[in-house]
């Protein structure tokens, strides 16, 4: 069983992007829980959401403390938010940073796992036209630990967003997981 | 079909395919979104039912009891003090033999305010003769809702059934949820039929309904003389319910490939147990991830007895399932202030009374008002359990789980 | 109580609590101390006192205002409304 926790700011999507997963991993024939942290959201507070994933049922119905995987949507985060807390050892932190700050922050993110960074705002403002960071952090997600196949993600993505909106943001979005897959770097 | 849906949209999907005639729902905290979710199958015409929008839980249970009385299939959903609003209405249902579903997703009574998980809603009504079923995940929530109609409205029982799941850890959690095709849903809930009565030497059906060849009177005085046998026929009913519950579950069963125990309890581990934990809800789907881990490393002595009817309670079942063991913790997520413990904790140091089999028991409370129950925690519960039964000295005393000093 | 013993039994009563007799069974008459007696000749058939009477024991017999006695319990509302005095309460013997 993989555990993945996000941290995001309310209104940039975390919850989404664990019901993405959550959807493309059932997709795949595998069990799968996802929830938001429980309490009122409130837009630009820091929210965290999680996402288990396995190939066998899902009984544990507890919170998430030590997750295989997490995923940081605004490196802004780092100051206020201890977001390698708990994050097992060989595990993965897949952080929204421009390359330029990542010695700013190196303190706070390292560990006995592996960090990778993708300037995910950039990318988002240049293909969807705003700074909405969670498809692509699904895709860099996905290079770091391939949970699932990139092609299921991809699919299940534009499944979700034609239900929930247009044919246009359906495609950039694609377009954003698909870049951020191949622009996103480990730190070595 | 699997689909990702949390335990919310598990109930609504499950009403939505049960031929419901009627919604009567309060939408504003605590209630969640099965009845927004239903209301939406209602406006976008997937859902032909009415859905009237109440003005308190008061008055939506109040509206149900007319629906019901008529003869419609009922729904509605509500939480914590919402359900405590319904009360004196709960009572009246249950009299009136009105066979009526209602989810309730467990959360905290305030106050303090809370809108967390714990028991303290549903156990606070556990005497108001409602059948009370308590589910461990969305899956067995959307399961149990399709049977709630079957049982509540079977002739033998007339009584409205609860359908109980733990706040956000269920409610607001997305997971794989199998569903049944509408139509095989459809063909076994079928249509409610009201129950016939025979009054004045004619039989007439059980409902408020004045083309009836004889109208009835719903809810008139009813003082010392005839009371006390209206309750009697109500705990009557009670005890009937028990056969249906488990044919209901059973004939779920064939047509799902789901069942949960023998539908009254659900053994995990217990033929090498030598010690047993007893809880409801999602807490038993990590104590069995605990029981996994601990099999893992070469300890197979501890099982598990979910409880998942409350209501009527499984005194016959226990015992049995205990056979052999040595001790037994029974968890417990609501408080019971100045008692000798919770009530799952009472309830199944009495039914052990008269039979032969008589472990070390020790009560915990845990959860309240949401406090995550951890496998460490757990882990801590089973440690003391066995500490107890080596001391050989029973605690008789409630312990507090996770709460700070 | 004793003669609430010589009752039916829970199995023997329909469920929900819907009575299973009839109102028209419970002859409320005897409950009564003054009877209501309508003075023919006073009476314009106006039919307020029917209108008034809270036990439905009015009855017009097609020709003339009557009292259902078996009902009746005797209150006086019927006296107190009659607009010419028709009606007056009388003892029961």
């Amino acid at each position: 069983m993989i555990e993945i926790r996000f941290h995001g700011r309310g209104g940039q999507g975390a919850w989404t992007a664990v019901q993405i997963l959550a959807r493309a991993a059932i997709r795949e024939g595998m069990y799968v829980q996802s929830f938001p942290e429980f309490g009122p959201e409130r837009e630009g507070a820091p929210i965290r959401a999680y996402a288990r994933i396995s190939k066998e049922p899902i009984r544990i119905h507890c919170g998430i403390y030590n997750p295989d995987i997490v995923v940081v949507l605004d490196h802004t985060l780092l100051k206020s938010v201890p977001v390698t807390s708990g994050l097992k050892e060989n595990g993965a932190l897949v952080l929204n940073i421009p390359e330029k700050y990542l010695e700013q922050y190196i303190d706070k993110m390292k560990g006995p796992h592996d960090i990778w960074f993708l300037d995910a705002t950039s990318l988002a403002v240049k293909i969807l036209g705003r700074g909405i960071t969670n498809t692509a952090m699904l895709g860099a997600l996905l290079k770091a630990r391939e949970v699932i196949p990139l092609k299921t993600m991809l699919e299940t993505t534009r499944e979700i967003f034609l239900e929930r909106f247009s044919e246009e943001i359906a495609r950039k979005n694609i377009e954003l997981i698909k870049e951020a897959y191949k622009e996103v770097k480990k730190v070595e | 079909m699997m689909l990702a849906l949390n335990g919310d949209e598990a109930v609504a999907y499950a009403v939505k395919q049960s031929n419901v005639d009627v919604i009567a729902a309060f939408p504003i905290t605590p209630q969640t979104i099965i009845v927004e979710k239903l209301s939406e199958y209602v406006a976008n015409g997937e859902l032909k039912a009415y859905y009237a929008c109440a003005e308190s839980e008061h008055s939506a249970i109040s509206m149900i009891v007319g629906a019901s009385a008529a003869g419609a299939r009922t729904f509605t959903a509500t939480s914590a003090n919402g359900l405590a609003l319904m009360h004196e209405i709960l009572y009246i249902v249950s009299s009136l033999r009105l066979p009526v579903v209602m989810a309730i997703v467990n959360r905290a009574l305030s106050g303090p305010i809370n809108i967390h998980t714990d028991h303290g809603d549903s156990m606070a009504e556990r005497d108001a003769c409602w059948i009370q079923i308590y589910c461990e995940d969305a899956q067995e929530a959307y399961d149990t809702v399709i049977q709630a109609f079957r049982i509540g409205e079977n002739h033998k029982v007339l009584l409205p059934v609860m359908v109980m799941l733990d706040g956000f850890l269920i409610s607001h959690t997305t997971q794989n949820v199998d569903v049944l095709e509408d139509e095989k849903v459809s063909n076994f809930v079928k249509h409610r039929i009201p129950a016939e009565i025979e009054v004045f030497g004619k039989k007439v059906p059980l409902t408020l309904n004045p083309e009836n060849e004889v109208p009835l009177t719903f809810g008139p005085l009813d003082l010392w003389d005839y009371y006390f046998e209206h309750k009697r026929q109500q705990e009557d009913a009670m005890e009937k319910s028990r056969e249906v519950i488990r044919k209901v579950h059973d004939e779920y069963a064939k047509i799902s490939g789901r069942s949960y125990g023998n539908g009254f309890i659900e053994t995990y581990n217990m033929d090498s147990a030598e010690y047993a934990f007893i809880c409801l809800s999602s807490t038993a789907g990590t104590v069995k991830s605990l029981i996994d881990k601990l099999i893992s490393k070469g300890d197979d002595k501890l099982g598990l007895v979910r409880i998942r009817t409350f209501r009527p309670f499984p005194y016959e079942e226990l015992p049995k399932a205990l056979e052999g063991v040595k001790g037994v913790a029974v968890l417990d997520r609501s408080g019971a202030f100045g008692a000798m413990g919770g009530p799952v904790y009472n309830e199944v140091r009495s039914a052990l009374y008269d039979s032969d089999v008589h472990p070390f028991i020790n009560g915990y409370i845990y959860g309240l008002g949401g406090r995550d129950m951890t496998m460490e925690m757990l882990k801590s519960i089973y440690d003391d359990l066995v500490e107890t039964v080596k001391s050989g000295k029973p605690k008789r005393k409630i312990e507090f789980v996770g709460v700070r000093e | 109580m004793s003669e609430d013993l010589a009752k039916p039994g829970w199995k023997q009563i329909p469920i929900a609590g819907v009575p299973f007799k009839k109102a028209t069974e419970y002859h409320t008459g005897d409950w009564r101390t003054f009877k209501p007696v309508i003075d023919q000749s006073k009476c314009t058939k106006c039919l307020t006192c029917w209108i008034f009477c809270p036990d439905d024991s009015i009855v017009w017999d097609g020709n003339t205002v009557q009292v259902d006695y078996r009902y009746c319990k005797g209150c006086g509302i019927c006296a107190e409304m009659c607009p010419v005095k028709a009606i007056t309460m009388v003892k029961e013997e």
